[in-house]
């Protein structure tokens, strides 16, 4: 080859390697994978693409241990967005990502652009986004920063969703000390296609032109790969210019420009630049497809002058798409984007030898072997250990249970249990006019145009049950997403997970992480949902302190008739009050330990998967029978926050008589396999039949009435509340809290 | 009746107003494409919700140069039939269609949410499915949703009743200082119409409320009413 070495390169040697992230055997490892001294960007490719966030180097090893297949998945994990068969000719295409880090230098920017990047990879699957979710880890409320950075991240969230014209229709904002220097926000979409109309991102066909569209390249997001991969110091404030800046119009004529061009056949592939920007499209491109590539990065378009391979490489800028086009039919393509007003530039071709060529102007910047390259991605195996505070933590200290009626106001009035509407009120979640159900509810459902059934979505975790016990917390995540959906009449068919975790190098955050996998997929197996894509976010720890172990889950179902679907809030005075599952004295973890008593301690409540199944399925055959109204998760604050929730419908406040056999604990116990139903009175008998067969405990526990009054006996008292004042407290908590 | 449903780049409820023409009312529907003054001979034409041009100058501001406004003109000048949703009604104020322009909210923030509107007038080749009075339930999602005109502008709107709609609370209460006037609008004014009557201009969307799966069907008397299809539809008598 010729000489490599440009006129102001620096000195590329082990120090840089060690700069660019790579420990001493990965820069071996690079220098024997070209054979020689590599080149500044032969560098920067390798340590992109060998990143933690690119790699997955630390987590390989422990997903394979998730169930990625079933009857409905017509593509799993590998692709840009996982694939399943919903029925009626329709795939769901659909992913979640995390945007941690960004969102936290810059909270606009690094969350709009979340919301772009999980939106390209579904539409490059040819599905056209119809859903969009969001999960939000914010600090303390009166922790620094916090304001501007929950202000932020919703406002970025919804001007780009709301730009391009998806619907924002569930997710979940969560608030808890352990995320004040590291916040979480993970985006969600999901896209519809035909089953036979689902593009991949198999580079073939040696001599095929390499076109880009899109924005053109700037310097922004240079490493961003990288930066997403380390931990934070009290110099990450000057990583701002690592933070990609969003331009959703451009987004949403790409998404309509590329939808379109896909319809030509003049399409082999098409892969989006995300992170690590043109080096992972075209790497992972050419490695799933077997080839090699050529490409000319002075022929990619700037937006300043004198950028040079490296940075046109690694460069992250936002909105731009990678084509490999059928040679000859490059105008047919042409002409759609030029249509919307989009630039086209062909960078290169597709190569028979599987090699990554890098050429700019007569300057050979990059010369890899693909294949060997793959091979010699770093895979590690981090050692593990049980958190020596562990066993300490899972004592219940002793305390004083508060008066209920007390607890359950001060409950609602947090911003952790009350209403998230200040959030999603920002974001359109009715535009495309699919939307039955939208934010606030147990699951989003959406309607299935041009057919009976429609979709449902959720979004669930639970940090503190992660903590006190790993195994436990990601099962739980998985058991709820599921009660979540029947609640809906959902049957579920796929789920996609964000994993958000501190340091792997971190032993108790590699035990931590480890645990959380075997949880979910021992939930996932038992109950039948495979996990079809998903990200994985390590380090997100600043000054050596790891956030909660996070495993996000967005789980998917299929309502298979939205005629039924019961709602989880009342709706009809007279219905009967149905309590299904049983409670246990179960107040580890709970939300009324810790947000009323400031102890986060205990173990979390025990999961029963053979409950939660038989739950599930009661709930979603009363539900297609139209037997019940209404249907409501009993999660987080228990029983009590659960009923006084359902009493808030929309412009209306509920009454409720009843009476629990229950005590001022057991009221706000968040034993799991548990959900509040509303039945009509005359199909109450048919339906406690129908549990008793299912083996479900059920009981009848009172009524729902026009009075607006909150009246429950319990163990030992009563609760006597006027609706209206709890939910004067819960509407307004969230934006009181944060002087918003 | 034959519609065109106008797609500027950054519309994004074009296929929604669509649908329901098309798969709700049954009618005749084309996309109309921004760069071409030509409407295809349809006989009601709409502007889409969106964010034309990504609404980076001004809602609407950009759209309002398009070609196909030339041709919007002209339909209007005619007597014919346009229709402004949310963006669509930023572009009728920005081209001069209709008066007045549209702020921020007083919020300053997006809001969607469902509105409370009171149709004032039932006489509009609009509301005629409508009596006068009614409250209706309609989405809103929109940031800049604000109303405001020149003092001589809004005397002209109120004398001769040109407001259509107006927000109001669920009893029908109109106060534009309450929070039932959710964005802000002077008068709390949601809709107006031209002098005539034939284009109308709307921040709620009525599209997203047209049928009975979504929960909410208050807004296909307006479309239906629009095609003349209100008494097959709606049964109603015209």
């Amino acid at each position: 080859m010729s000489q490599t070495k440009t006129s102001n390169e620096p000195l590329v040697d082990q120090a840089l390697a060690e700069e660019h992230g790579l420990n001493a055997e990965e820069w071996e490892g690079l220098c024997a994978l070209v054979g020689r001294q590599p080149t500044l960007t032969e560098l920067g490719i390798a340590s992109a693409l060998w990143s933690e966030h690119c790699s997955y180097k630390s987590s390989k090893v422990h997903l394979e241990e998730l169930p990625s297949s079933g009857e409905h998945v017509v593509h799993g994990p590998g692709e840009n967005a996982g694939v399943v068969d919903i029925g009626h000719g329709w795939v769901a295409a659909f992913k979640i990502e995390s945007h941690n880090h960004p969102s936290f230098i810059e909270p606009y920017q690094g969350a709009a652009t979340g919301v772009g990047g999980i939106l390209r990879d579904v539409f490059t699957m040819g599905a056209r986004p119809i859903a969009c979710m969001d999960s939000l880890h914010f600090g303390a409320p009166d922790a620094p920063r916090m304001r501007h950075l929950v202000d932020g991240v919703v406002r970025g969230i919804g001007d780009y969703g709301n730009c391009v014209g998806i619907p924002t229709v569930g997710g979940q904002t969560r608030f808890h000390a352990g995320y004040d220097q590291n916040i979480l926000v993970n985006a969600f979409a999901l896209g519809l296609a035909r089953r036979e109309r689902v593009f991949t991102a198999k580079a073939r066909g040696p001599g095929n032109p390499l076109l880009y569209v899109g924005s053109r390249t700037g310097r922004d997001g240079i490493h961003g790969a990288t930066m997403a991969s380390e931990s934070f110091d009290a110099e990450s404030e000057s990583k701002r210019p690592t933070v990609q800046v969003g331009d959703p119009f451009t987004e949403k004529i790409l998404l309509e420009a590329c939808l379109e061009v896909m319809r030509t056949g003049a399409v082999v592939a098409i892969q989006d630049m995300g992170a690590a920007g043109l080096t992972s499209s075209v790497f992972e491109m050419a490695d799933s497809g077997g080839v090699g590539f050529t490409i000319h990065t002075d022929r990619v378009p700037l937006r300043e002058e004198g950028l040079g391979p490296y940075e046109i490489m690694l460069s992250e800028s936002q909105e731009r798409m990678l084509i490999v086009a059928e040679r000859g039919r490059q105008e047919e393509v042409a002409r759609v984007f030029r249509k919307w007003d989009l630039e086209v530039s062909e960078i290169g071709e597709v190569a028979q030898e599987q090699v990554g060529r890098v050429l700019h102007g007569s300057e050979e910047a990059a010369v890899i072997p693909i294949d060997k390259l793959a091979d010699a991605t770093p895979m590690v195996r981090r050692p593990v250990e049980v958190p020596k505070d562990l066993a300490q933590r899972h004592e219940m200290p002793a305390f004083e249970a508060e008066d209920p009626q007390q607890a359950l106001c001060r409950l609602l009035d947090t911003p952790e249990l009350g209403s998230k509407e200040w959030v999603w009120r920002q974001y359109d979640h009715t535009v495309r006019t699919n939307t039955v159900v939208g934010p606030g509810g147990d699951a989003a459902v959406l309607a299935l145009k041009g057919t009976p059934s429609g979709l449902a979505l959720t979004c669930d975790v639970n940090p503190v049950y992660c903590g006190l016990d790993p195994f436990v917390g990601g099962s739980q995540a998985v058991a709820e997403a599921v009660r979540n959906l029947a609640c809906v009449g959902a049957e579920p068919v796929g789920l996609t997970d964000c994993l958000n975790f501190g340091n792997p190098e971190n032993p108790e955050v590699a035990w931590q992480f480890r645990e959380c996998i075997h949880g979910i997929a021992n939930a996932c197996k038992a109950l039948e949902v495979p996990v079809v894509s998903g990200n994985v976010s390590f380090y997100n720890e600043t000054e050596g302190v790891s956030i909660p172990p996070t495993p996000t889950l967005a789980m998917v179902g299929v309502v298979p008739d939205l005629g039924g679907v019961p709602v989880s809030h009342f709706t009809t005075a007279g219905d009967r009050l149905v309590l299904l599952g049983r409670t246990h004295d179960e107040l580890g973890g709970s939300a009324y330990l810790r947000l009323l008593l400031g102890i986060e301690a205990g173990k979390p409540p025990a999961v029963s998967l053979d409950s939660e199944e038989r739950l599930a399925g009661l709930l979603r055959y009363a539900s297609f029978e139209g037997m019940i109204h209404t249907a409501h998760d009993l999660s987080e604050g228990g029983f009590a926050v659960a009923l006084a929730e359902a009493a808030f419908a929309p412009y209306k406040n509920w009454g409720v008589r009843a009476s629990v056999d229950l005590d001022p604990r057991t009221l706000f116990s968040e034993s799991q396999a548990r959900a509040l139903v509303a039945v009509p009175a005359k199909r109450v008998e048919e339906f406690l039949t129908e549990a008793e067969t299912e083996g479900v405990d059920a009981v009848d526990i009172g009524e729902v009435t026009e009075t607006g009054r909150f009246e429950v006996d319990f163990d030992g008292g009563s609760i006597e509340l006027d609706v209206d004042e709890l939910r004067q407290l819960w509407s307004t908590a969230l934006p009181r809290a944060l002087d918003l | 009746m034959r519609c065109g449903v106008v797609t500027f780049p950054g519309s994004n409820c074009d296929h929604d107003v669509y649908h329901v023409l098309k798969h709700v009312l049954s009618q005749q529907v084309g996309f109309l494409w921004h760069d071409k003054a030509d409407l295809k001979g349809a006989e009601l034409v709409v502007l889409p919700g969106g964010f034309a041009y990504g609404d980076y100058l001004r809602g609407g501001a950009l759209a309002a140069l398009s070609p196909i406004l030339e041709a919007v003109r002209e339909h209007a000048d005619n007597g014919g039939l346009v229709l402004g949703i949310c963006n669509g009604f930023q572009v009728l104020l920005e081209s001069g269609l209709l008066p007045g322009a549209l702020r921020r909210n007083r919020s300053l923030r997006f809001e969607c949410r469902d509105v409370f509107v009171q149709v004032e007038r039932a006489d509009t080749p609009w509301t005629e499915g409508y009596e006068e009075g009614r409250v209706l339930r309609l989405p809103i999602a929109h940031g800049e949703g604000n109303y405001v005109a020149s003092e001589a502008d809004l005397e002209v709107l109120e004398e001769t009743g040109r407001v259509v709609f107006r927000y109001c609370d669920t009893d029908g209460n109109v106060d534009e200082e309450s929070a039932s006037n959710i964005n802000g609008s002077q008068n709390a004014i949601a809709g107006i119409v031209s002098s005539e009557g034939n284009i109308l201009g709307m921040m709620p969307h009525p599209e997203r409320c047209s049928e009975a799966i979504l929960g909410n069907d208050d807004g296909l008397a307006l479309l239906a009413t629009a095609v003349g299809a209100a008494t097959e539809v709606l049964g109603l008598s015209r």
